[in-house]
């Protein structure tokens, strides 16, 4: 009794530390977890296709016919990640054949979409940029476009896509404006915000010292609101890769949304899912890119 | 000794429809050379004198002159050092000064010759060698003394002080106390300085002006700080004249003028 007694706590106490410390070791390294929660996905991703012998089902027409004879799609023919990384394999060694103008490598797919989505954003950056901060300089401006930009902004992008294909006759333009639109209010808010909400410190020193208006904007507004602009910019250019793939799935030619959609349509899965996570990590890059941006353009305090 | 700087029934309301007094009818004249400092429990509405003299306001009545001419809006007669040191972070030191020192000379000085102005703006406050240096990069006291090269360089008529060195420590404060008493004497500036350090003030000043609490504050007591100069910061506490300023300071602010906790 007594032996128990003295023993228990003393073990409670020694697998209290053990959590503590296997707890302690997990905060100061949380890739650990990261790892731990990518292998239990690829491991569950693996118990779930690998029951109906779902890689056998990679036959694309074998599917398609099974698909539509029997009206039911089951778990198991959704790829497993082994196939899905075999495919992965054989995407990346034609990414960069362009030989069939109908079945491009993958490269070029991203090419095309990331050049739309550059030029649309582009522009947009043209437009926003000087017109928010005249909007945010001038109030009597913004209480007049303010109207226009609050009925314009809940657009979805998207509803513009089959005036634009009509005006614009011509469906890779089409989808640069839609990517023009998309990122046209993110950045106009953001600049606007920025210019309009300079420090009055700061105001209050250019006051003081007398400054010109055009020194004024262009020494103390303009980098007073670089990173509001650049988060204008980084949320934008979020929202256009998000875009660009709705829309190349409607207006495409090439580009990854149409990729994507084109192996849906032979039933060719695994290949949508190695679009998926590529469009996952270059909207990654791109966002890492501008933030990196937007640290060197800042001012520090 | 003609007046500098004249303030005559100066008033100052805020506000359109729901009116907040903050000055009432306010006289006061410096003289050329003065070191005038600004005295008050907060709220009481001393920045806003000071604002009303750089020219960031405009007073809701009375008139403020500098040397008989209206004061209509701020300008670089009157060099200000806020109490945040409002530096721009994005312009190392030396550009910081410049900003207002091109803005000033450009129409009589060649690009060197400015150059040159900011150097000595920087020499002035022991800050040569932080000339390339970014304000974030520099300590708050560094800060604040760039503040004030800044306001020097433009070379103002006035030099006005809004709690300059409220945010610093107890250490750097006296050292930058006992570096402005130089400055001001080597420049004759005319000065005036809010403050709510009472050591400050007379270590400072020529005069000091107390005012009493808002709103509607108006001056209380004005007192003549009868101690000569130049001032020893050590030497200066032990004598009568250093404690009687001391004493009806102290007797203003938390005697006649204290601050009723609800």
């Amino acid at each position: 009794m007594i032996q128990t007694n003295t023993y228990a706590p003393s073990a409670a106490r020694t697998n209290g530390k053990l959590l503590l410390s296997g707890l302690h070791s997990v905060v100061n390294r949380p890739w650990v977890v990261s790892l731990a929660i990518f292998v239990a996905f690829l491991s569950i991703w693996q118990a779930l296709t690998s029951t109906g012998g779902g890689e056998t089902s990679v036959d694309p027409e074998y599917a398609k016919l099974m698909g539509q004879a029997v009206g039911v799609t089951t778990g198991s023919s959704i790829p497993g990640p082994m196939a899905v990384a075999r495919r992965a394999m054989e995407l990346g060694s034609r990414a960069f054949d362009s030989s069939n103008p109908n079945n491009l490598g993958i490269f070029w797919h991203l090419y095309y979409s990331l050049g739309r989505v550059f030029l649309g954003y582009a522009l947009a950056v043209v437009v926003a940029v000087p017109l928010g901060f005249g909007i945010g300089l001038m109030p009597w401006l913004y209480q007049a476009l303010n109207p226009f930009i609050q009925v314009l902004k809940p657009i979805s992008p998207l509803a513009w896509m089959p005036l634009a294909l009509y005006g614009l006759k011509d469906s890779a333009t089409a989808a640069i404006f839609i990517i023009f639109i998309c990122s046209l209010w993110p950045l106009l808010i953001n600049t606007a915000a920025g210019a309009a909400g300079v420090r009055q410190d700061w105001l209050n020193v250019a006051k003081v010292l007398g400054l010109k208006t055009s020194t004024k904007v262009l020494r103390i507004v303009f980098p007073a609101a670089v990173p509001m602009i650049l988060t204008g910019m980084r949320i934008s250019i979020g929202i256009a890769w998000f875009v660009i793939v709705a829309a190349e799935m409607v207006v495409g030619q090439n580009g990854i949304g149409y990729f994507i959609w084109n192996e849906w349509n032979n039933l060719q899965l695994s290949s949508m899912i190695v679009a998926i996570g590529l469009i996952g990590i270059i909207g990654f890059v791109l966002d890492q890119a501008l933030a990196w941006v937007g640290q060197k353009l800042s001012f520090k305090e | 000794m003609e007046t500098f700087l004249s303030l005559n029934k100066v008033s100052m309301t805020f506000g359109e429809r729901t009116k907040f007094h903050a000055l009432d009818s306010i006289s006061l004249s410096v003289e050329r050379g003065e070191f005038v400092s600004l005295i008050g429990h907060s709220g009481c509405g001393k920045s806003t004198l000071l604002n009303l003299i750089a020219g960031l306001y405009r007073p809701s009545a009375g008139l403020i002159s500098c040397e008989g001419q209206q004061i209509l809006g701020p300008g670089p007669d009157r060099g200000v050092v806020f109490q945040n040191h409002s530096l721009l972070p994005w312009m190392t030191c030396h550009d910081n000064i410049l900003l207002g020192v091109s803005q000033v000379f450009a129409a009589r000085l060649d690009k060197g010759a400015m150059r040159r102005k900011v150097d000595q703006a920087l020499d002035l406050v022991h800050l040569g060698h932080a000339a390339n240096k970014y304000p974030h990069e520099i300590s708050g006291g560094m800060k604040q003394r760039v503040g004030i090269a800044r306001a020097l360089a433009i070379e103002p008529r006035v030099l006005l002080l809004d709690e300059p060195f409220g945010a610093l420590d107890a250490l750097t404060r006296a050292s930058l106390q006992d570096e402005l008493i130089k400055i001001v004497e080597q420049t004759r500036s005319t000065v005036v300085m809010v403050t709510h350090d009472v050591d400050e003030a007379i270590f400072l000043s020529d005069r000091v002006v107390m005012m009493t609490n808002g709103p509607a504050a108006k001056i209380g007591e004005v007192l003549e700080v009868d101690i000569p100069r130049p001032r020893d910061r050590l030497e200066m506490t032990t004598t009568s004249a250093y404690a009687e300023c001391r004493r009806r300071l102290l007797e203003f602010l938390y005697l006649k003028q204290a601050v009723v906790r609800h």
